[in-house]
């Protein structure tokens, strides 16, 4: 199937949904490409499922437009979107065995019997489950549940494929696994794939694109690297990966490069644009570089916990300013607890968020 | 928009153009109509109103015509959806208008120009009728759809519609009827000013009784009697549920049987075996009299009669709401007490009886409505002893008819259990101390104390055996000759009511045969419409959100708590004239069963779909099928014990019904149990008790037979699957469930 042409793109305008009172998403925009796996990411209740649901129709949006695939579906009901959806709960018709799980698509859009039957084998097998056909939802294991809500979803050749937290029932082992597999399936298909999940680092391992979300509104949308290296906001920096935010003082702004006090200090960034005028440092854990107390270091410290993780170790550094979390998988030395260290910023790997 | 919008327009047209608009006079499914087609009063509404002159029914077909051009249009705009609401609107709003004015107000200064001389009455509406309004209603719910609302899902708000219209028509266009007339003086006009003291006439309320002097009026009366009947079934049931879940008392599922028998019983059943006991003539009057040489006297018949044959009937009722309560009590809460050296009884005082208090209250509560509804054991046992319910009843059907009477008296009855109900719900209904948390609670109910073990068993066991020989009163009392009088073995009773002779083929030569399979047929036409549209209901309040869903659910929720007597007056006062004219049909009968038990399959229903997880339905959504796909095949095969119950139910329930029913009845569609009724106010006793038994055994049969058909297929192959859950409310625990929420 050449299915990346069916891959549809997803538009929002202004998409608001309000529960009663309660806002859930408010004043959304956004413009997917299509045939890409984009991540929703974002603490909980912050509206992801909500925008899923949109998309799929589930919800209406009590204000705005949705267009997917540059139609506009603001009005049409979830049956008639070309949009599927796995579900946290899988969602199995438990009454019904695997193939009748698989096929119930085809058979409700009145797709002839013997391509369903074909179109159902090749998506069983597409996720390894070949020859669990007879059996019922509830003889299969989590994971294999989770691949038969997968093969239901992507039987239909939908421009759009919807994914809930599809692997928070799974344990970590199966995670990385079924992850792997559903990327290797979005990427074989070429459609577009809108993931919603808790856990960031899942998010930085399957993802074209990354939106993060906060209080029922986008807070940055950009690639796994885009948000690590260039957080827009402390919030994001903090989410995504580890970071330190710590306040400092900006000297002197000149042709794109910033100067800023930390501590007795001083470092030079480069930065696009404005720059906010109270801003924030954020310092990566991994960037900061540790060695023996020397007198001419310019920042100083004292290791106040360390812990030995195999590939890396973790320290919380007490210094004169404020307490840095330290990641150092060099793993070329080892402070204890209570010694004295010098610390090392990179000014390239720096960079400066609003408050 | 096309596909939809276009079958109804269809529909429509087929209504309007082809099929009689008004009512058959010999019947729709006779098909007279077909031979003189287009001809007199059975033409279909397009011939009526362009060559029979009648510019009123133009208006339906007018804008059904324009609404071709918005459904022959491509695609959906929100302007089209507005113009399809608009022109639909008018023409259903329209058509309704005509029929009301012309019927009540001919002379209305607006409309008498437009009905020329034609203002002769019309007939009630028909099948055209009724399938043109119904596809203006679609047409308007479509359109409605495409606005986006109810998720834009044309099947979702044509069925909020269509159930909406329903509930309106069949329950509250009825009950302002009754409203209506109770303002009519005698003389035919309304006044405001006369329903105040004719509402709080002495007649009603007097309390003369209360000092001896005379006797009460009937409000007070039925009153007393709910508030007896309701303190009375609760004690006996927590006796009851106390023995079935505290103690190893060995009959347990015998005492399950006694429970559920009440439940296929038609409700003077009981009066009636009370008689044969304790009438003038009964058995142990008899025995009385002969043992003590006491007097025989007619104390049956009266309060105490009653009040008897209320106990008998709702117990059951008491008793399984109460073993839920029982139940509820954490085992732990108990435990706890007694490691805090509390002896069983202080145990049982200070901690499992405050826990049950709000469930105790529930249970009375109930049991004051059930009787304040009853209408059949009054019926047969009131003697002097006046109640609302009987009184409503002579009140229509007496030597002098006084519907303003039977009005003002069915509002009486209607605001105290209205507001029985209302206190239900507030006061009790929120404060359950009992209810199951997520967490396992396992451990031992504490054992009860001698005492009140003793009381128990005291009480429940001489109850349970009244019970079952009140029951074998019924068996035995169909094959003596004569009662009291004639105590030989005869099988004349059964074959006066079920003769059948074969001589020249098969002809149904017993009396009750008429009346026995209109009721069949009645019920079992009935019970599937009412669960389709209990769980219909359900489905909508459970699964789908929209504007008003409140007042929706307690508009179906309210004829639950009307009494079948106010039902009954409330129908023959708004659907005795045209436009809707439907007394001496069936289609009223099954009309009746469906709105009145219909809140016990949105009660099931609701409980049965909320253990279905709401992501199986929104997956099947989103694989492109539509919601009716979707009910269709995957929520109704989850539903099947919900399915099963609410039909039992409400076959049931049509089958033993009398209140209501007894207003509606003709010589053609006759119920079993108004015959019953009519026999035993004829004293023919042998001939009631024998049919009573015959309806007893047909409804224990089709329960068995309903719960083969459908438990036994849906359990083959999918019993090994864990979600969803089964559903608790089998036959048994139907009453409470739909009663307690
Ligand atoms: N049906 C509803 N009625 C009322 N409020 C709702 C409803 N569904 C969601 N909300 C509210 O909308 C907000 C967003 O909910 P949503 O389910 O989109 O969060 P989420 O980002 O998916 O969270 P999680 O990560 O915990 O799943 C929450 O505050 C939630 O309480
Ligand atoms: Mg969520």
């Amino acid at each position: 199937m050449n299915a990346s042409e069916k891959a549809g793109s997803i538009r929002f305008e202004n998409v608001i949904k309000n529960y009663g009172q309660v806002t859930a998403v408010k004043d959304l925009s956004l413009d997917l490409e299509p045939g890409k796996l984009i991540t929703l990411l974002g603490p909980s209740g912050c509206g992801k499922t909500t925008t899923l649901r949109l998309i799929a129709g589930l919800e209406m949006a009590s204000a705005g437009s949705i267009f997917v695939g540059g139609k506009d579906v603001t009005n049409l009901t979830a049956t008639y979107r070309n949009v599927s959806m796995v579900f946290q709960s899988y969602a199995l018709f438990p009454h019904m065995s695997v193939f009748e799980n698989v096929s119930y698509g085809l058979k409700v859009s009145a797709v002839p019997s013997a391509e369903t039957r074909e179109r159902a084998q090749d998506a069983l097998a597409m996720v390894g489950l070949a020859g669990f056909g007879e059996r019922l939802p509830s003889e299969l294991s989590g994971g294999q549940q989770q691949r038969v809500a997968v093969a239901r979803a992507i039987v239909l050749e939908p421009e759009v494929l919807l994914l809930d937290e599809p692997l928070s029932n799974l344990d970590a082992k199966l995670r990385r696994s079924v992850r792997e597999d559903i990327r290797a399936i979005q990427q074989k298909l070429g459609i577009t794939v809108v993931y919603v999940t808790h856990d960031q680092e899942e998010a930085m391992a399957v993802s074209d694109q990354i939106i993060v979300m906060r209080n029922a509104g986008i807070e940055q949308i950009g690639s796994p690297r885009d948000l690590y290296l260039q957080p827009v906001s402390a919030f994001i920096a903090d989410f995504i990966g580890d970071a330190n935010v710590v306040d400092c003082d900006i000297s002197d702004v000149k042709d794109g490069i910033a100067e800023i006090q930390f501590g007795s200090a001083s470092y030079r960034i480069a930065i696009e644009g404005e720059i906010p005028t109270q801003s924030r440092l954020v310092i990566r854990p991994e960037t900061i570089r540790l060695s023996s107390y020397s007198e001419s270091c310019r920042i100083s410290g004292e290791v106040g916990y360390a812990a030995y993780l195999g590939n890396q170790v973790q320290y919380t550094i007490h210094t004169e300013l404020t307490d840095l979390f330290v990641i150092d998988n060099r793993m070329d030395g080892y402070f204890p607890i209570g010694s004295r260290v010098s610390l090392d910023l990179d000014d390239s790997r720096l960079c400066l968020v609003e408050v | 928009m096309r596909r939809t919008t276009g079958l109804w327009l269809i529909v429509g047209f087929f209504g309007y153009c082809l099929l009689p608009w008004y009512m058959v006079g010999d019947g729709f499914l006779s098909f007279s109509w077909l031979s003189e087609f287009g001809a007199g009063d059975t033409a279909p509404a397009a011939f009526l109103a362009t060559a029979q002159g009648r510019p009123w029914l133009a208006p339906a077909g007018l804008s059904l015509l324009a609404t071709i051009p918005i459904v022959l249009a491509n695609g959906a705009s929100t302007r089209r959806a507005w113009a399809l609401i608009a022109i639909a609107g008018t023409g259903l709003v329209m058509t309704m208008l005509q029929g009301f004015m012309i019927q009540h107000f001919p002379d209305f200064p607006f409309i008498a120009p437009f009905l020329s001389g034609a203002a002769q009455m019309q007939p009630g509406f028909g099948a055209g009728a009724a399938v043109t309004l119904i596809a203006l209603l679609f047409m308007i719910t479509t359109g409605v759809a495409y606005l986006g609302k109810g998720r834009a899902d044309a099947f979702v708000v044509g069925l909020i519609g269509l159930i909406v219209a329903l509930v309106g028509v069949f329950v509250f266009f009825p009950l302002s009827q009754v409203l209506v007339r109770a303002f009519e003086l005698p003389d035919g006009s309304y006044a405001l000013t006369e329903f105040v003291p004719r509402f709080f006439s002495s007649d009603i309320w007097s309390l003369k009784c209360l000092v001896g002097s005379g006797s009460c009026g009937p409000a007070v009366n039925s009153v007393l009697l709910a508030t007896m009947t309701g303190t009375g079934t609760t004690l006996l049931g927590l006796a009851f549920a106390l023995v079935f879940t505290r103690t190893f008392f060995p009959a347990k599922r015998l005492l399950r049987v006694l429970t559920v028998i009440p439940i296929i019983t038609p409700p003077f059943v009981i009066g009636l075996a009370l008689i044969l006991l304790f009438g003038r003539s009964g058995a142990v009057t008899e025995l009385v009299a002969d043992l003590f040489g006491a007097e025989k006297t007619r104390w049956i018949y009266g309060f105490w009669g009653i009040y008897l044959a209320q106990m008998l009937s709702f117990t059951p009722i008491a008793f399984l709401v109460l073993i839920g309560v029982v139940e509820g009590v954490s085992p732990s809460m108990e435990e706890a007490s007694q490691t805090l050296n509390a002896d069983r009884w202080q145990t049982f005082r200070d901690v499992s009886l405050p826990l049950m208090r709000p469930g105790l209250a529930n249970s009375f509560l109930l049991g004051f409505i059930e009787s304040l509804a009853d209408f059949g054991n009054p019926l047969v046992l009131g003697g002097n002893y006046n109640v609302l319910s009987t009184e409503i009843y002579f009140a229509i059907v007496g030597a002098v008819a006084d519907p303003a009477k039977a009005a003002i008296l069915a509002i009486a009855l209607l605001s105290l259990t209205l507001g029985a109900f209302a206190i239900q719900r507030r006061w009790v209904g929120g404060k359950s101390y009992t209810t199951v948390t997520g967490k396992a609670d396992s451990g031992q109910h504490a054992d009860l104390s001698p005492a009140v073990k003793a009381a128990c068993y005291g009480t429940a066991l001489p109850w349970a055996v009244f019970t079952a020989i009140v029951y074998g009163m019924i068996i035995f009392g169909s094959f003596v000759k004569l009662w009291g009088y004639d105590n030989s073995f005869t099988l004349d009773h059964y074959i006066r009511a079920f003769s059948v002779d074969f001589t020249n083929g098969i002809r149904w030569t017993g009396v009750a045969w008429d009346s026995y399979f209109t009721t069949l047929s009645i019920s079992t036409i009935a019970a599937p419409l009412t669960a389709l549209v209990g769980l219909s209901t359900a489905y909508l309040l459970v699964r789908q959100n929209f504007a008003g869903k409140n007042a929706f659910e307690f508009g179906t929720m309210l004829s639950f708590a009307i009494p079948g007597t106010v039902i009954g007056v409330s129908y023959i006062m708004a659907f005795n004239v045209p436009p809707i004219e439907l007394t001496g049909t069936g289609i009223i009968l099954i009309i009746v069963f469906v709105f009145r038990n219909m809140p016990v399959g949105v009660r099931g229903g609701i409980a049965a779909m909320s253990q279905i997880d709401r992501s199986l339905d929104e997956a099947s959504i989103t694989l492109g099928a539509n919601s009716f796909t979707t009910v269709r095949r995957v929520i109704a095969p989850l539903l099947g014990p919900a399915m099963l119950a609410a039909l039992t139910y409400s076959f049931v329930r049509a089958i033993t019904s009398v209140s209501a029913v007894i207003f509606l009845v003709s010589a053609q569609h006759n119920m079993a149990t108004s015959f019953i009724v009519g026999r035993v106010e004829n004293g023919e006793f042998g001939l009631a008790i024998a049919y009573s038994t015959v309806l007893i055994i047909t409804m224990l049969s089709a329960i068995l037979l309903l719960q083969l058909a459908i438990g036994r297929r849906r359990l083959r192959r999918r019993d090994r699957l864990q979600s969803p859950a089964p559903v608790r409310s089998r036959l048994p625990s139907l009453l409470p469930a739909g009663r307690t929420k």
